[in-house]
C-alpha cells in the first residue's frame, strides 16, 4: 500500500481528540524528538542498589528507526520503557516532542502515552477473548471517536498490516506472525508519535520475523513513523536506520546503517 | 458502553468458570428472593379488614386453651354470623415423621363455617352421627392408603386418654376435598369430633383451642374483633382476633423467631457467596495481570482498570442475582399454591430493592480489593511477569 492510498483510507488519523487531552507541538523545530540528558536508573532489591543506566545521553530525531542492541542486563528494556513513558528515570530528564515526561503523573503518563506511543510487545500480548478487530480498536477507547469510526480506523490498520481477512478471527486462531501484526495494527491505529518495539521478532521464525520487520521498516520510510527497538538479533536490527549498543547501562557505540 | 467489549472479554475468557460463578449467585438469590418473601409474609402487619372469618385465641398464648363458655358470648357480639370451634390434639399416626394436622372439632358448625371443604352427603350425615368418627382430607387418605370403614389409631402427644389407653381410635367415616385445587393443601388434615375429645381427654375439659368466628359484613370485621376482644378484655382469658392467615402464621412462629431463622440463613449464604464470588476473581484478576499491564500501557489510567474490574464484578453479581431473583418470582407462585393460598409469599418491589443493593454490596466487596491490586499494578513488573 503507497502512502497515499493510505492517507486516502485516513491511516494518518491522529485523532483530533487526543491533540485535546495531550497536545503536541506543531514543530519541534531543531530539537530532536526524544532528548535524554544523564539518564540513570537505579532500582533498590533491600539493600542492594543496583545501576541499570548510567547517565545516558541520546537524541532520537523525528523519523527515525533506532535498534538498541546489548546483552541481556544491559538496560535496552529500561531505556525504552522510560521512552516509552513506563518507567521513570532515577536522575536526568527525557523529553519526547517537548514534553518532560520525566516530570508527569502516572495519570498525565497514561494519557501521553495513550496519544503518543504505540507498543509492540514480544509476546504480542493481545487480549485472547478479543477479535483481531476489537484488539486493534482497543487503544481507540481511550479517545472521543465513535464506534464507526474507532471500527473504521482499526479495520484500515488491519489492512495495512494485510490482516483485512482475518479482523474477525481470535488471537488463538492466528500465527505468531499474524499476532504480531495484528499487535502492529494495534501500536498504529491511533497514529501515535513513536512506536516503541521490544523484541518484536523474539518469539517468531525467520520468515515471520522478516515480514514484520519489512512491516516495520515500510512504516518507518512510507509513513515517517519513529521507531525505536529493542533486540538481541542482529539481522533485526538491519533493518534499522540506527543502531545503538548499551552495556552494564552505558551507550558504548553508535552505528549507522543509512536509509 | 464502549467498554463493554472488554468487560464482556473479561467474563468470557473462563466460560466454564463464569458460567458457574453466575449460577451460584443466581442460586444463592433466588434462595433470598424466596426467603425474603417468607420473611415478609411472617412479619408483615396482617389486617382483618374485608375478611369474614376471624379466630379469637388466647392473647397470651396459642397453647393456652379457651373456656367453652366464651361460645355463647361470642355469639352474642354483635357483627357475628356464626361461631365453631376447633382445638390442637397433636396425634401422631404411627411414626412422628407422618406428622400431619388433627383437630377435635364441632362437626355441625365447623362444616358449615368450611363449605370449601367438600364431603358427601351420606359421610356428613355418618360424621355428625358417630362421636367416635373422623373425616380426612382426599390428599391425606391417598398419602397413607385410609378408606372409609377404617379405623385409625392416633397416638397423643399432649392429651393421654382418660381410660389409660395409648392411643386414641376413630372410625374413618368420610374423605372430604378440597373445593379449589389452591386449597388441596386442606386436604391434608383429620377432623373427630371435640365432644368425644373432652370426654376422652383427662385434662383441660370444658375448654376449646380457639373459635372461629364468620362475620356477617367483611367490611366491619375490625370492628367486630375488636368487639370480640373488648368483652374478654381484663378477664382471666384475654383474648386476641385475628384473621386466618395471622393465626397459621402464628402457629409457625411457635417454632422460632422465623424472621431471624431467615435472616441467619441469608447471612451464611451470603457469606459463602462473597467467599466464592471473592476467590474467583481474584483468581480472575492474577490470570490476567498481563493484560490488565497490556491495558495500562495503551494508557488506560490506574482508575480506568479499577473500574474495569469493580465494573467486571458488578455485572457478575447483578446479571447473576436478577437471574436469581426472576426464578424466585417464578417459583413463589407455585409455593404459595403448595401452602393452599395461607402462605401469601409473592417478590415485592422491596425485596427486589433489597437484593439488588445485596448484589451492588457484595459485587463492591468482592470486586474492591482485586481492582485496587489492578490499580497499583507496576506495569513494568507485571510486563516481565514479575
Amino acid at each position: 500500500m503507497k502512502p497515499r492510498d493510505a492517507e486516502q483510507i485516513g491511516l494518518n488519523l491522529r485523532p483530533e481528540t487526543m491533540s485535546e487531552v495531550t497536545p503536541t507541538p506543531e514543530s519541534h523545530g531543531p530539537e530532536p524528538l526524544v532528548a535524554i540528558r544523564g539518564v540513570s536508573k537505579v532500582y533498590e532489591r533491600g539493600r542492594q542498589r543496583i545501576e541499570v543506566l548510567h547517565h545516558v545521553d541520546l537524541d532520537i530525531p523525528e523519523g527515525d528507526f533506532l535498534a538498541l542492541m546489548g546483552p541481556s542486563g544491559s538496560g535496552k528494556s529500561t531505556l525504552l520503557n522510560m521512552i516509552a513513558g513506563l518507567d521513570l528515570p532515577t536522575e536526568g530528564s527525557l523529553s519526547v516532542a517537548g514534553h518532560r515526561i520525566d516530570r508527569m503523573s502516572s495519570t498525565e503518563l497514561a494519557r501521553w502515552r495513550a496519544a503518543n506511543v504505540g507498543f509492540v510487545f514480544q509476546f504480542y500480548n493481545l487480549l485472547p477473548a478479543l477479535s483481531a478487530q476489537k484488539n486493534v480498536e482497543l487503544p481507540l477507547l481511550l479517545t472521543r471517536l465513535s464506534g464507526a469510526r474507532r471500527r473504521r480506523n482499526a479495520a484500515i490498520a488491519l489492512d495495512l498490516v494485510g490482516l483485512a481477512d482475518r479482523a474477525s478471527h481470535k488471537p488463538n486462531e492466528l500465527s505468531g506472525g499474524q499476532q504480531q501484526r495484528v499487535a502492529i495494527a494495534r501500536a498504529i491505529v491511533s497514529d501515535p508519535t513513536l512506536l516503541v518495539c521490544d523484541e518484536p521478532t523474539g518469539d517468531l521464525d525467520r520468515h515471520s520475523a522478516e515480514e514484520v520487520l519489512t512491516l516495520l521498516q515500510r512504516l518507518n520510510r512510507e509513513y515517517g513513523k519513529t521507531m525505536i527497538m529493542v533486540t538481541h538479533d542482529p539481522k533485526a536490527a538491519e533493518f534499522a536506520r540506527r543502531v545503538l549498543h548499551l552495556d552494564k547501562g552505558i551507550l558504548v557505540e553508535q552505528a549507522d546503517i543509512g536509509a | 458502553m464502549k467498554y463493554l467489549p472488554l468487560l464482556f472479554a473479561a467474563l468470557m475468557r473462563k466460560k466454564t468458570r463464569t458460567l458457574l460463578t453466575l449460577l451460584s449467585v443466581a442460586a444463592a438469590f433466588a434462595l433470598f428472593g424466596m426467603l425474603d418473601a417468607v420473611r415478609v409474609a411472617f412479619n408483615a402487619p396482617q389486617s382483618v379488614i374485608g375478611i369474614d372469618r376471624l379466630i379469637t385465641s388466647s392473647r397470651l398464648s396459642l397453647i393456652q386453651p379457651l373456656p367453652y363458655a366464651d361460645l355463647a358470648r361470642i355469639q352474642s357480639t354483635p357483627g357475628v354470623e356464626a361461631v365453631t370451634y376447633a382445638s390442637w390434639f397433636g396425634g401422631i399416626y404411627q411414626d412422628p415423621k407422618n406428622f400431619f394436622p388433627n383437630f377435635p372439632v364441632e362437626p355441625e358448625s365447623y362444616l358449615d363455617m368450611y363449605p370449601e371443604l367438600v364431603l358427601p352427603q351420606a359421610q356428613r350425615q355418618a360424621f355428625l352421627k358417630t362421636r367416635t368418627a373422623a373425616i380426612v382430607g382426599e390428599a391425606l387418605a391417598d398419602l397413607h392408603g385410609w378408606k372409609v370403614g377404617d379405623k385409625i389409631p392416633l397416638r397423643p402427644t399432649i392429651y393421654p386418654h382418660r381410660d389409660g389407653g395409648e392411643v386414641w381410635t376413630f372410625d374413618l367415616v368420610g374423605i372430604f376435598k378440597a373445593a379449589q385445587p389452591e386449597l388441596r393443601g386442606s386436604e391434608k388434615q383429620l377432623l373427630f369430633h371435640h365432644t368425644a375429645f373432652d370426654e376422652g381427654r383427662d385434662i383441660g375439659q370444658g375448654t376449646v383451642g380457639w373459635y372461629i368466628v364468620r362475620v356477617e359484613d367483611a367490611s366491619k370485621a375490625d370492628q367486630v374483633a375488636q368487639a370480640i376482644d373488648r368483652q374478654f378484655a381484663n378477664s382471666a382469658f384475654e383474648t386476641r382476633t385475628q384473621s386466618e392467615r395471622e393465626f397459621q402464621l402464628s402457629f409457625a412462629k411457635q417454632i422460632g423467631d422465623i424472621g431471624l431463622i431467615v435472616t441467619a440463613i441469608m447471612a451464611a449464604v451470603f457469606f459463602t457467596l462473597v467467599l466464592l464470588t471473592g476467590n474467583t476473581m481474584a483468581q480472575s484478576i492474577r490470570e490476567r495481570i498481563p493484560e490488565l499491564a497490556v491495558l495500562k500501557t495503551l494508557g488506560f489510567t490506574n482508575r480506568a482498570v479499577l473500574l474495569l474490574v469493580m465494573a467486571e464484578a458488578l455485572v457478575l453479581l447483578l446479571l447473576g442475582g436478577l437471574i436469581g431473583l426472576a426464578l424466585a418470582t417464578l417459583a413463589l407462585p407455585v409455593i404459595g399454591e403448595a401452602s393452599s393460598g395461607q402462605l401469601d409469599v409473592a417478590m415485592r418491589p422491596e425485596s427486589w430493592v433489597l437484593g439488588i443493593g445485596l448484589m451492588s454490596t457484595i459485587g463492591i466487596l468482592v470486586g474492591l480489593p482485586p481492582a485496587l491490586k489492578a490499580m497499583r499494578l507496576g506495569i513494568v513488573d507485571a510486563l516481565a511477569g514479575r
